[in-house]
């Protein structure tokens, strides 16, 4: 594949250049080498298929994916592509199955993804069929090599990909573990269509200088706590990473004052509970964004959780599909609390919606910018964690691994 | 067949459209009871019995303050719709409470001109009578398609 006319920015991982957004040789080598190489991409909650005898669909960069549980109760997953002539064999987002047929021919597989039949492999009365020695086989779906991490379906290509908790590191691992803390009841989700490259947007999730300045529904409401305390960490691979803040503005005593000020400039929520939260991991931490390379997002917005799913449609067009959770022993209340504070996430999300926006501004912006690159030095040149949240460290970071990835 | 009833109901959601459409957005909250609930959500989650909401209020406080929060903090490009609606389906009052079903087709025109299909769904009410006007004791979005391009700025 011709990319080699395309060479990094010498000033490395400081410069992100502009023909990375767009160029489709650039694109269809991502998914050869980031989606089906050796990484774990999220293909969905455990707790979407959670009985015997269901799927739901997914996907690895471009290949279509359908992840099941068989009649024994074991998780698998594979790509949703015939053995004949390569029809989707599965048609619909979730839902139950015993096996699957595909439409065009009827060629049946089990739940496993394994070819078991073939519609008149013999022919009909001595006449037609395929020959004896015909090894329709060879062309079967792709298996996925599967791990379920804290509730979290991951799936491979590569049989190099490490055990998981050597892919996420020892401070990612226990940040899903602390999120993940029982077992998962569904909300419901919905899909965000950014008319962006998937790094545009992988990047923004990791990018931890602009919170406040896109956002600015904290600052306007005076929700931002002065002494909010939080971090970066990053782990050794570079492309995964946390951000965190501690504390709940509501419950502070600034936010008392502030909110005095505020209501003398006419800027006060009429309704705060919509934010009213309670700190149900019991460590203080009221925001935690967690990022797995390269298509996972674990949200904890106070009590407002979420996985988002990125999913690459082209070039210039991703997928964000959004699933909201809480847990089985939520009570009335608890719900009720993750469902007002959802009104934060997602493509109307009060600090949410205007990253689908921004990310597309980019987009646009550097259509005519090829040969330009981004600027990329808040905190240096640092690909590690950091106290400050005023850096971009960890999308540096995300650089390094995907270029390793790419050999680039 | 209540012709003045289907009317007057007929003539209320003209309104909530118009008042969106319009950009009259600090109108809107009054449309709704006090304590009404506004919910904008997928089919899929409706059919499946999740409560998520891409905009999920329980009061007219917080549908005040999602426009508050339009008009002085959030970011997004100009923008506006126009709401075709279907003719309404009014199931008979259980205990003051119509049951209204609608549905929409909701066209986004950006300010450059730029007109697209943004969503098109029904919407599931409940509406009594306060005084001589209608109000929503609940709206609730039904949207046919999971997907929102880019933003779901302005309320549906």
């Amino acid at each position: 594949m011709n990319v080699h006319h395309r060479e990094w920015p010498p000033e490395g991982l400081t410069r992100v250049p502009y023909w990375i957004y767009s160029d489709p040789d650039i694109y269809a080598r991502e998914q050869d080498r980031v989606f089906r190489g050796p990484i774990w991409n999220f293909l969905c909650l455990e707790a979407e298929v959670s009985e015997a005898n269901t799927f739901r669909r997914s996907a690895i960069g471009d290949m279509q994916v359908v992840v099941t549980r068989d009649g024994d109760g074991e998780l698998h997953a594979f790509e949703n592509r015939c053995a004949h002539r390569g029809a989707l064999l599965c048609l619909h987002e979730q839902g139950e199955a015993k096996e699957f047929s595909c439409v065009y021919h009827n060629w049946t597989y089990d739940l496993s993804g394994k070819l078991t039949g073939i519609a008149f492999r013999r022919g009909i009365g001595g006449k037609g069929g395929m020959p004896a020695d015909a090894q329709p086989e060879s062309q079967a779906p792709r298996k996925l090599r599967l791990t379920v991490f804290a509730g979290l379906v991951f799936g491979t290509c590569s049989d190099a990909t490490p055990p998981i908790e050597d892919y996420l590191g020892p401070d990612i691992s226990a940040k899903i573990r602390r999120v993940m803390r029982a077992p998962v009841k569904l909300m419901g989700g919905y899909s965000q269509m950014l008319n962006n490259n998937w790094k545009l947007y992988f990047e923004n999730v990791k990018d931890t200088y602009h919170a406040s300045l896109l956002h600015t529904f904290f600052t306007t409401f005076r929700l931002n706590r002065l002494s909010q305390k939080g971090g970066v960490v990053i782990n050794e691979s570079g492309g995964s990473h946390i951000s965190f803040s501690i504390g709940d503005a509501l419950s502070s005593k600034e936010y008392e004052q502030a909110k005095l000020r505020a209501a003398q400039d006419g800027f006060v929520l009429e309704a705060p509970e919509m934010l009213q939260s309670v700190d149900e991991f019991g460590d203080d931490v009221g925001l935690q964004i967690l990022t797995v390379f390269p298509n996972f997002v674990l949200q904890q917005i106070r009590n407002s959780l979420a996985v988002r799913r990125v999913v690459p449609i082209g070039p210039e067009r991703t997928e964000l599909v959004w699933m909201a959770f809480g847990f089985v022993d939520d009570d009335d209340e608890m719900t009720e609390r993750r469902l007002r504070q959802a009104n934060l996430m997602g493509p109307a999300g009060y600090i949410s919606m205007e990253d689908g926006a921004a990310t597309g501004f980019v987009q646009r912006g550097v259509a005519a910018a090829k040969d330009f690159t981004s600027v990329v030095e808040m905190g240096g040149a640092s690909v590690s964690s950091a106290e400050s949240r005023v850096t971009e460290a960890s999308v540096r970071a995300f650089w390094k691994h995907y270029r390793q990835l790419m050999d680039m | 067949m209540d012709i003045e009833l289907l009317l007057k109901v007929q003539t209320f959601l003209a309104r909530y459209a118009q008042i969106i459409d319009d950009d009259l957005l600090e109108e809107w909250p009054a449309l709704f009871v006090e304590t009404g609930r506004y919910v904008v959500t997928t089919d899929e989650n409706f059919r499946r019995g999740f409560p998520i909401g891409m905009m999920y209020a329980t009061s007219r406080a917080m549908l005040r303050d999602r426009i508050k929060s339009l008009r002085d903090a959030n970011v997004y490009e100009a923008q506006r719709y126009r709401h075709i609606l279907g003719a309404p389906l009014i199931s008979p009052s259980d205990g003051g409470v119509l049951r209204v079903q609608s549905n929409f087709l909701v066209a986004r025109i950006m300010h450059t001109g730029e007109t697209t299909i943004f969503a098109t769904g029904r919407y599931e009410d409940r509406v009594v009578a306060e005084g001589e006007a209608l109000a929503f004791a609940e709206r609730i979005v039904v949207l046919d398609s999971r997907q929102i391009d880019t933003l779901l700025a302005i309320p549906l």
